[in-house]
């Protein structure tokens, strides 16, 4: 009894096979062999960061001269070093990987909350009641959803609170920026260590009444900085992680120790 | 004849596969954007569907039940289902690029749409001949692309109207699917 339906199924599943290696010999559409070559060199993600459909795409448009060949920041300069030279173009300079980082200090234990929030886990969500649970309205909602929206699984949340983002596994791929409803999450040069993790514009007052590490916009980091690096913007500093040597000054200096 | 008919009808209005019965509503959903794509859709579906009805009844009549192998209905039915769905999608890709960009997964998960296995299984639970599974095949593939082409005629207009942010595209979507599905209703008195 088993003989048969292994034999029949079996059988059943030569010909379709037989059949659809026909058709695809007689269907087969030519596809530029650089387009499958480029393909191999990205890495596969389908993660969109290109702004195209997924990696398929993309290097259909790279080849066409359509699609610059450095858009596929997770490929970074090595991927698109290896178009260049397939396409026998010039390679781009290299530039350093960006990745991201959130700029916010806010956890359970810095940040005051105005309520509990119960809800639906997503920030969004969460800042539709009352304009969300936090008393800083710059901070991280803390709900996840730039979590949600990593591809690589790169960010996880801590319990208390605050999303962790692994550089390394990072892709530079953007979609946390553009999921996050606070605007917390920058892409920073990947050897930057120093940060204003604070995007509070609110007076220094208001600052210390709901968050133990916000940006007071005091400025003595823009007078200790060595190579002047860092800006104010509005009510928070800033550092310029082109000019930033990596010296440190600014977050020994940093009376709430908001640098880091 | 009037059987053919009422088999015709029944599937395209009364009983119609994604607003009456619920099936194949992943790409209602999803390829209802654009007039144009749910027609192509639709005519790939139809293929799928008539050709299915009539292979799988084939299998069913003179490989399953002589060998009495009938428990091995569903995994064969889709075998043939997924081959068919393979050849229409070389087909397709060779013939029209651009409908074959404009479908993207789509076309190979007619594999999974429940519509095309749930007609092929009907055909054998209601015991039609060969011809009436055709019928009810193509006629099924019908009402599909007519539920498909509806919806995609009210959102490419949706498109030019301000939307309340919320209700902005998938839960707008299910709601219209659930107003049209309510029209549908109305056919059940007609025969």
């Amino acid at each position: 009894m088993v003989g048969v339906a292994i034999i029949t199924l079996g059988a059943l599943g030569l010909i379709f096979g037989g059949v659809l290696a026909y058709a695809a010999q007689k269907f087969a559409v030519e596809i530029d062999p650089k387009v499958q070559m480029v393909q191999e060199y990205l890495p596969g993600a389908n993660c969109g960061a290109c702004g195209y459909a997924g990696c398929a795409q993309f290097a259909e448009e790279a080849v066409a001269g359509t699609a610059p060949i450095t858009g596929c920041t997770p490929g970074g300069s090595a991927v698109a070093g290896k178009i260049a030279e397939l396409l026998g173009i010039a390679a781009p300079a290299a530039e350093a990987r960006k990745v991201a980082q959130l700029v916010c200090l806010g956890d359970c234990a810095v940040a005051k909350e105005k309520f509990t929030y119960h809800g639906v886990k997503d920030c969004k969500a969460a800042l539709m009641f009352g304009g969300g649970p936090g008393a800083c309205s710059y901070g991280c909602v803390g709900q996840g959803t730039c979590v949600q929206s990593c591809p690589v699984d790169a960010i996880t949340m801590s319990d208390k609170g605050l999303p962790i983002i692994d550089k390394d596994a990072c892709i530079s791929c953007e979609k946390c920026v553009a999921a996050c409803p606070r605007q917390v999450i920058d892409m920073v040069n990947v050897n930057a260590n120093y940060y204003v993790r604070c995007k509070s514009q609110d007076k220094g007052k208001q600052v210390r009444e709901v968050c133990a590490l916000g940006c007071i916009g005091c400025g003595i980091c823009v007078k200790k900085c060595p190579v002047d690096a860092i800006k104010m913007d509005g009510n928070v500093a800033v550092i310029d992680g082109n000019i930033c040597n990596n010296c440190g000054i600014c977050a020994e200096a940093c009376p709430r120790k908001t640098i880091t | 004849m009037s059987n053919i008919i009422t088999i015709f009808f029944g599937a395209v209005f009364i009983n119609n596969f994604v607003l009456s019965r619920f099936l194949g509503i992943c790409p209602f959903l999803g390829v209802s954007k654009k007039v144009e794509t749910s027609i192509g859709m639709g005519m790939a579906v139809t293929f799928v569907m008539g050709m299915a009805s009539m292979v799988t009844w084939l299998l069913e009549y003179y490989v399953l039940v002589p060998n009495s192998l009938e428990y091995l209905r569903t995994i064969v039915f889709i075998l043939v289902i997924a081959s068919l769905v393979q050849f229409v999608e070389l087909v397709i890709r060779k013939v029209s690029p651009t409908l074959y960009q404009a479908l993207g997964i789509f076309l190979p998960l007619i594999t999974t749409n429940c519509a095309v296995l749930g007609v092929a299984i009907l055909n054998i639970q209601i015991g039609y001949n060969l011809f009436e599974s055709i019928v009810f095949g193509v006629a099924a593939a019908v009402g599909f692309t007519l539920a498909l082409v509806i919806m995609a005629g009210i959102r490419e207009n949706l498109e030019l109207v301000s939307i309340p942010e919320h209700f902005r595209g998938v839960s707008l979507a299910l709601i219209i699917a659930g107003i049209l599905s309510i029209a549908f209703m109305g056919f059940q008195r007609m025969m």
